[in-house]
């Protein structure tokens, strides 16, 4: 059995540590509050962007359009937002795993990454393009601008021919699922027939001004713009979620150390004095 | 209600929602032209350019600068896109003053890799802030 000062020892530094992990979860749990508030407000805006490029696709299905279409080079971009800091269970190495494992795995990928750890992650592997992890702290919308413009060039330029943006999205507090998202070129998928139905409900059909190319020259930018976005909005509010739910898994798993080594240290106390008093006791009886 | 010539205006940006409202009528810049809106636009879709944004309500007009995004114009209904919107108040005077006389500058002092397209943009968007608040 250990003795009795080694217990204490162990047992001080399992406590500093709990309330460490306190801190962080009381940290996360109000920047949580704050990035769903954010991702809130921005789903509106989402919505309906989606919808008028849905819309806009349906109307000029048999376009050919350069952000229809893959380009030649066989190179595919890959925006991976990850967050800068560790400690938040899963949620880093899920992403990366989707980017390593995934239906894309084997395949020569530029990455755009966007969070310290999935750039740390995957530069082994592969070709690190751009690194914009500070935009992660605090993210703003003229970020996901430049960032779109700069892989909207590379595209153009045809370096790359297929863009995908590898983030976690944020269904509620518990449940965070990462998911590789394909931006260009442009697909429209699952909700289209709901969307069509509405269409004609709305009675007329709906018309673009400028024509229907120019428009989605100038509209593919926006809508691959606000996806990045919301992914780094969605990316805070899980990160923030799953670092919650690490550090309150890790405060009760000190909680219940702490209880067995305080058992433990009992159990040794008691054992030491009832060690004392027999030797006492023994003492005595020899002398007398 | 039948009768009325109000319809409703949602201005939308990636981080909240700008106006919300029964207007009878909206002007904005596009990139065909100024057009303003009444009730019972025919459906379209169309691609903001830097400008001013009047908002004709009920008791009054209100002004902002709307940057750029793009709107869904249906025909009880218009809702506005915007990236960058900005009331009045939320413009920084000095900043927009100082944006207005780079661009210019830079439109002036035409060298082969001066972006033409981008200062003339910033452009429009300066002089949009500035009039605004005036």
């Amino acid at each position: 059995m250990a003795s009795m000062r080694d217990i204490k020892r162990r047992k001080g530094s399992i406590q500093s540590t709990q309330q460490i992990t306190k801190a962080m979860k009381l940290v996360s749990t109000v920047k949580l509050q704050r990035a769903k508030q954010n991702a809130e407000k921005s789903r509106d805006y989402f919505r309906c962007m989606y919808e008028t490029v849905v819309s806009i696709l349906k109307k000029t299905q048999n376009l050919d359009h350069r952000f229809l279409k893959s380009g030649e080079s066989g190179k595919k971009a890959v925006i991976v937002i990850t967050s800068n800091r560790g400690l938040a269970g899963g949620y880093n190495s899920n992403v990366i795993k989707l980017v390593t494992r995934g239906h894309l795995a084997g395949e020569d990928l530029a990455i755009y990454a966007i969070g310290k750890k999935g750039k740390e992650a995957l530069q082994k592997q592969y070709e690190i393009r751009a690194d914009y992890s500070d935009v992660i702290e605090e993210p703003a919308y003229v970020d996901a601008m430049a960032i779109s413009k700069t892989v909207l060039e590379a595209f153009s330029k045809g370096e790359i021919s297929e863009i995908y943006l590898a983030y976690t999205a944020f269904k509620n507090t518990v449940v965070h699922v990462p998911t590789l998202l394909k931006l260009l070129p442009v697909e429209v998928h699952e909700e289209e027939g709901a969307g069509g139905e509405e269409q004609e409900k709305g009675g007329a059909l709906m018309n673009f001004e400028p024509e229907d190319e120019e428009a989605l020259n100038l509209l593919i930018p926006k809508y691959i713009t606000s996806l990045i976005y919301g992914g780094m909005i969605e990316a805070v509010a899980s990160e923030n979620g799953a670092r919650m739910q690490a550090m309150d898994s890790a405060t009760s798993n000190a909680e219940e150390m702490i209880e067995s080594l305080t058992l433990l240290y009992n159990r040794a106390r008691q054992g030491s004095i009832t060690q004392e008093l027999t030797e006492i006791i023994a003492g005595a009886n020899a002398i007398s | 209600m039948a009768d009325t010539n109000l319809f409703t205006l949602r201005i939308i940006t990636p981080d909240r929602v700008f106006y919300e409202g029964q207007v009878s009528m909206v002007e904005f810049n596009t990139t065909e032209g100024e057009i303003g809106i009444y009730k019972k636009h025919v459906p379209m879709t169309v691609i903001v350019s830097p400008g001013i944004l009047t908002i004709s309500e009920e008791g009054g007009t209100k002004e902002a600068a709307l940057h750029a995004g793009f709107a869904e114009i249906l025909q009880d209904k218009v809702v506005i896109l915007a990236e960058i919107v900005e009331w009045p108040e939320e413009i920084d005077k000095q900043r927009a003053e100082a944006a207005r006389g780079r661009a210019e500058e830079r439109l002036r002092s035409k060298t082969p890799e001066t972006d033409i397209l981008r200062a003339e943009t910033a452009l429009q968007r300066a002089l949009a802030r500035i009039h605004v608040i005036k």
